[in-house]
């Protein structure tokens, strides 16, 4: 169709062309951030790509998951049957159908199949919006646009084969079975009608592929179809549980306070992102009803780098604050505090945006750049600046938990295991609890330990989550040099901050500590046979477990404490219906145990609430922040029968009783 | 305009033990900090030079070390930080800190800018005098306004200054000339925390040390010798023992009523 040519070749080169633009426009801005440190493993990026990309092992996880797979393999598939529509609009003897038929049949008859499956996903893409969305406001106009552009696209297609069919020069109208039905319903068009309906179908096809082209993937969420999968090829390496580290010389930035100042990963990630909305059902801030919202995070980054970008690229300063009163494109500072940085945001991406390490970069430009936090922080960063404890308590009464114990100092020559004991463990009058139970088991089972008494320090958890890298610098250096001179290699801790801590920010270092939590060395004692049991721990009745985020989601440690309360009580716990990578957090982590909790419900109670619905005795949990904020929690529903036991006291139970 | 704020090193008391046997304060190895209430008047200070563009000047007499107490005034923006160090001036009494302090004052007056205000602490948290501030005012002929704890009005044009005191179960709004000393107490402001990028500066920045050869006092009305105050003895007090009364778990409102008689037998309870 020489007509056809005239004007189709302009309009796709001008398309092509405007799409290459757009592209380039809006990712090449991605090179504003700073670079990435460390180097790309390639094979281990291609098998996240499968898996995660092509696989869609992560969608696949949600109702409606399947739907998405279908319509991303349609899509991979269709792509290639609408290169061969654009060549043969401009070239039109370059046609499928010069292949040979065994190879062109089973095309045409895959691509029918697919298309009407593509179909019926839209249909049910549209009924998931209007019915069951993933969160209210996933019911976007920009959402059921792109659904009916892609319905038309394909009802276009097969009004193509269709008439075509009906024209008599389909060769493979047989192996078309969906546009072989819809052809029967063109009987009884006039060849000139016939004729017609081939032109307009054929331009509705044309069209929607541009409209698809030039407007929907670059200008909307649907971008996603190609930085989703180079986002999951990207996948970094190892889990997102620390920052990096910052050089303290004068000159330097501090966090991240403009949009530039971010990795260019980071900034990546903001144009992979789909709105899909699961970190926000995940994130316990945004579900509790709090002023954050992870999905909102990653798309201000975003509207804030195009706002912001033409100016950056010629080195002025950005019109957009990226921290402000949180209308799109500025993120509000209370929504910054308000993340426990549990990392379920993270844990539930489909694509691996990394949400947690940018509101801590965020974090640092407040504290260390502006000098501004919630006025409850200020206690708490002089405290651990001049007395490494959260209280503010003497630095001499760390070991008063054990006064009434004979507990050894650790010693190069002959100690084996360093119990830190933490914080918590050492001032919290809750926690001594545990401590004592711990070095009561450590005795028992004849292992060889020690303590670093008063020179023991705390590692620095909270200042570094909240963002106040500069004081965890010295804590940590301070640390890592004591840990270093005293010759410490195996550390036991009873804190989930302490561990991941030890184990994950402190290689940063240069120190490589055998870390072990103790739900992990407890488990590993009764196994081995060195705690034997007596039974006595089965009187505690329906325990549940509680999953602490910085154990389990940041470090992978799910089936220890279960193992360990199996063996102690002889039934293995029951589960809170959120649990392990996508147990919902106490509300304690990432410095908000020393803050405020000022809107929306309490994080700590809802979590209470959903272990009260297992109808539990015992509420076990392995960390000390854990243990106030379900302690705390209980009160708040005068749950009064139910007790909450850390995971070394049920073992001291079964064991010490 | 300079406003100058008197700052002071002082042991962190939470960590400070007397030896049961000296009755001496054991300082080994307990950390300094800045005198809490100082930091109120350091921050009001910083405070007034957002305002109205003043300079201010940190200055703090004590040993060498006392350095560290100026540095963390230098991350926190302050224009001067001087150090008033020399071993004639160890052993002070307040009379004779407040005759070195007010020398300083008087020098930075004429060196580097005229004096509006001096803001001191209530009271250091180690000597609990709180005559310092007082000290300094009268012998520099400064007004002196106490236990401030908002300033209502400042006008450096005009030369007038008005503040609310915190006295004990009131307030009291008061107006002096300029120069005047205040002494502040901890409601009066939430002091601020130091950006990175200015403790970096302040790190490398070197603190000016002023011993007598600059200040030229009569070494008879400084340190030990000008001191006419002496501790004989630091004790910590005998605390009666106290009593358990009632059972609150068992009787809870019997025990609140035999708590509430006993203080009223005490005239402790306002009636």
């Amino acid at each position: 169709m020489p007509q056809q040519t005239v004007l189709f070749t302009p309009l796709l080169v001008a398309s092509v062309a405007f799409f290459a633009w757009s592209l380039y426009r809006q990712l090449s801005l991605v090179g504003l951030g700073k670079p990435d440190a460390g180097g790309t493993d390639y094979v281990r990026s291609l098998r996240s790509m499968l898996v995660y990309a092509f696989g869609q092992k992560r969608i696949l996880r949600h109702p409606f998951g399947f739907n998405h797979l279908l319509m991303f393999w349609a899509c991979v598939f269709l792509v290639v049957v609408n290169i061969e529509f654009m060549l043969e609009g401009i070239f039109p003897s370059l046609s499928l159908a010069k292949l040979p038929d065994r190879i062109y049949f089973p095309i045409c008859f895959i691509s029918d199949i697919l298309s009407a499956l593509v179909i019926l996903a839209v249909v049910n893409a549209v009924i998931r919006r209007m019915f069951f969305p993933a969160y209210a406001q996933a019911r976007t106009f920009e959402a059921f646009v792109i659904l009916s552009v892609i319905c038309v696209h394909m009802l276009a297609y097969f009004g193509i084969n269709a008439s075509e069919i009906s024209q008599g020069r389909e060769l493979a109208a047989a192996y078309m079975p969906v546009s072989n039905v819809l052809a029967g319903l063109l009987v009884g068009m006039t060849a000139e009608e016939l004729g017609l309906f081939h032109v307009v179908s054929w331009w509705t096809h044309a069209i929607a592929l541009m409209v698809l082209m030039n407007l929907l993937i670059p200008y909307s969420k649907h971008l996603h179809v190609f930085t989703a999968i180079a986002n999951c090829f990207m996948r970094r390496e190892g889990k997102p549980n620390v920052l990096p580290l910052e050089a303290f010389v004068e000159g330097n930035v501090f966090g991240a306070g403009q949009v530039d100042l971010f990795s260019r990963k980071d900034l990546f990630d903001s144009f992979a992102c789909t709105k899909c909305g699961n970190c926000q059902n995940a994130c316990p801030a945004a579900f509790t009803g709090k002023a954050m919202n992870p999905r909102l995070l990653v798309n201000d980054i975003r509207v804030n780098l195009l706002v912001n970008g033409s100016r950056l690229k010629r080195g002025e300063a950005p019109i957009l604050p990226l921290i402000g009163n949180g209308g799109e494109g500025s993120v509000s500072e209370e929504a910054l505090w308000n993340c426990t940085t549990c990392g379920a945001c993270m844990e539930s991406c489909p694509v691996f945006i990394e949400q947690m390490p940018k509101i801590i970069q965020l974090r640092r430009h407040l504290v260390e750049t502006e000098a501004q936090f919630p006025e409850e922080l200020l206690n708490l960063f002089e405290n651990m600046e001049g007395r490494s404890n959260p209280w503010g308590i003497a630095p001499s009464e760390r070991a008063k938990w054990c006064s009434q114990l004979d507990v050894k100092p650790f010693d190069k020559n002959t100690t084996e295991y360093l119990f830190y004991v933490g914080c918590a463990g050492s001032f919290d009058s809750r926690n001594k609890h545990v401590s004592v139970a711990m070095a009561q088991l450590l005795d028992r089972a004849g292992i060889s330990w020690g303590i670093l008494g008063k020179d023991e320090k705390c590692c620095g958890d909270s200042v570094r989550r909240l963002g106040n890298e500069y004081v965890f610098d010295k804590m940590a250096r301070e640390n890592v040099e004591i840990f270093r001179e005293r010759g410490v290699r195996k550390v036991i801790t009873q804190c989930p901050h302490c561990f991941s801590t030890l184990k994950n920010d402190y290689r940063q270092y240069g120190l490589e500590l055998e870390v072990i939590h103790h739900s992990e060395l407890l488990r590993n004692l009764v196994q081995d046979g060195y705690l034997k049991l007596n039974g006595t721990a089965g009187e505690m009745g329906a325990v549940v477990f509680h999953d602490s985020c910085y154990l389990g989601r940041h470090n992978d440690v799910y089936d220890a404490p279960r193992e360990a309360l199996r063996a102690a009580t002889g039934t293995a716990p029951k589960e809170i219906g959120r649990n392990r990578n996508n147990a919902f957090c106490c509300g304690a982590g990432g410095g908000r145990m020393w803050m405020e909790e000022h809107s929306g419900e309490r994080i700590n109670l809802t979590r209470v609430k959903e272990a009260l619905e297992e109808k539990p005795d015992t509420i076990c949990v392995a960390c000390p922040y854990c243990l106030t904020m379900f302690e705390d929690g209980l009160k708040d529903v005068n749950a009064d029968g139910v007790k909450v036991l850390d995971v070394a006291e049920v073992m001291a139970e079964a064991v010490l009783r | 305009m300079l406003i100058v704020a008197c700052i002071k090193q002082v042991p962190d008391t939470t960590q400070v033990q007397i030896d049961p046997v000296t009755n001496t304060l054991i300082r080994d190895g307990i950390p300094f900090i800045v005198n809490p209430y100082d930091t109120h008047a350091l921050e009001e200070a910083l405070r007034l030079k957002d305002r109205f563009g003043c300079r201010v000047a940190a200055i703090s007499m004590g040993p060498p070390n006392a350095e560290a107490t100026l540095k963390k005034a230098l991350a926190l923006g302050v224009d001067h930080a001087i150090l008033l160090s020399d071993r004639v001036f160890g052993g002070a009494d307040t009379l004779a800190t407040s005759n070195v302090l007010s020398a300083a004052i008087r020098k930075l007056h004429s060196d580097v800018d005229e004096v509006g205000l001096v803001l001191c602490g209530k009271q250091t948290i180690d000597g609990d005098t709180a005559q310092v501030g007082p000290g300094i005012a009268s012998r520099l002929g400064y007004q002196q306004l106490t236990l401030v704890d908002r300033i209502v009005d400042l006008n450096f044009s005009g030369k007038i200054i008005r503040v609310s005191r915190k006295l004990e179960g009131r307030h009291e709004i008061v107006e002096a000339p300029l120069p005047a000393m205040l002494t502040v107490v901890r409601e009066l402001n939430r002091p601020r925390y130091p950006k990175v990028p200015m403790r970096l500066a302040a790190a490398k920045a070197t603190v000016e040390v002023w011993n007598n050869q600059v200040l030229k006092l009569d070494e008879q009305k400084i340190g030990l010798k000008g001191s006419p105050t002496w501790v004989s003895k630091i004790f910590s007090p005998d605390r009666a023992v106290g009593e358990i009364l009632g059972d609150g778990f068992a009787d809870p409102e019997g025990t609140a009523e035999m708590l509430i008689e006993k203080l009223l037998a005490k005239d402790m309870l306002p009636i």
